[in-house]
């Protein structure tokens, strides 16, 4: 049997080293299943693989030890329980996630309904190279959004509220990067100095800080042969709208000026960042 | 105190590390009545950026966060909301 191996890595069948053996790579959004899909994926795993699974570096889950001649069977079986096979090669690959703030009382953003969404737009999308998208709800950062193509980082644009304010102080110590402090009787923000992370509202124990929650964007990350971090080219961005014509506006840009199997940020350093900050905005005041 | 605020009860968590922090807090409110009010001894740093906002996040009430001038701070907590 001639086998198509660009086609099987497409659909997500990573050949192994041992010969006709591949390990099937599902698709994960956001690093959640469901336990009906774990159900198929453990009935998958013991009928035609060797009874485990692999969890990969970005949420996802392989199961090895495929024969080549059950492929087919493992598609359909797979689809019928709910769970679809995932893609490699040079396009738009698995959207990571934290849980964000419908579970993470540190969530600033709901990174799994971003996810999902980012997904649905642009999951498995043929590109230049490989393209990640990953979702992070806050400034901890869990889920490292600069190593990333284009990274997501929930945060919030805060504002003091005196008539609510009680004095207590706690907005003073909690804040990591100096920029409130108590001054005659009230409480001063330093904006410079604030880097959006939200703590001020989410410690202040009569929501006397109204935050507004947004998304800090990166691009350009990757952390492979080589490394490199993400870069911020636009302040914060509050509505979602916005974040997709900023995300739409740089895989354009991606599959625009790179060239076959180079990467987003080699594309961009290529073309410069002045250039690249330019199509974002431009695609931000649209 | 200021702002007359009778304090029922104290417990020191200097001498412990998160998440322990937290626990003996939330031990030490368990203990109380509503609407009593305790005071949380915690070190400067981790203690007093995270503890407030765990407490905050159990449904009590902070009053005021208060700097002891020896590397603590003390947190006075109603416990629950009134």
């Amino acid at each position: 049997m001639a086998a198509d191996y660009a086609a099987l890595k497409k659909g997500g069948f990573m050949r192994q080293v041992q010969r006709d053996n591949f390990s099937v790579r599902l698709a994960v959004v956001g690093g959640n299943l469901t336990a009906e899909q774990l159900a198929t994926i453990a009935g998958i795993s013991a009928k035609y693989g060797d009874g485990h699974v692999h969890l990969t570096s970005r949420q996802g889950v392989e199961i090895p030890f495929i024969k080549l001649a059950d492929i087919d069977a493992v598609k359909s079986e797979l689809e019928r329980g709910g769970v679809s096979v995932g893609v490699c090669g040079p396009r738009v690959r698995t959207v990571t996630a934290c849980q964000g703030v419908d579970v993470c009382p540190s969530g600033c953003v709901s990174t799994y309904a971003l996810a999902k969404e980012i997904s649905r737009r642009y999951f498995g999308r043929e590109l230049p190279y490989k393209f990640k998208f990953g979702v992070t709800g806050c400034r901890n950062n869990c889920l490292k959004a600069e190593e990333n193509d284009l990274g997501i980082k929930g945060g919030m644009s805060v504002e003091w509220i005196k008539d609510d304010c009680i004095l207590c102080g706690v907005c003073v110590k909690v804040c990591r990067e100096d920029a409130i402090s108590m001054e005659d009787g009230g409480i001063k923000l330093d904006a410079p100095k604030c880097n959006q992370c939200g703590r001020c509202v989410k410690s202040c124990p009569t929501g006397a800080w109204k935050g507004e929650p947004g998304y800090l964007l990166s691009f350009g990350g990757m952390f492979g042969n080589i490394i490199a971090q993400g870069r911020e080219v636009t302040p914060i961005i509050h509505d979602s709208d916005a974040l997709f014509r900023a995300a739409d506006a740089a895989i354009e840009f991606f599959a625009a000026n790179a060239g076959a199997g180079e990467r987003f940020r080699s594309a961009i350093e290529r073309a410069g960042w002045d250039a690249f900050k330019t199509h974002v905005e431009a695609a931000l005041d649209a | 105190m200021p702002d007359g605020i009778i304090i029922d009860a104290a417990v020191d968590i200097t001498d412990v590390v998160c998440p322990v922090t937290f626990v003996k807090a939330k031990v030490a409110l368990d203990e109380l009545d509503d609407g009593q009010v305790l005071s949380i001894r915690m070190n400067d740093g981790e203690p007093v950026q995270n503890v407030p906002r765990s407490v905050k996040d159990e449904g009590h009430r902070i009053l005021r966060l208060s700097d002891n001038g020896d590397g603590t701070y003390s947190l006075i907590v109603r416990k629950h909301g009134d």
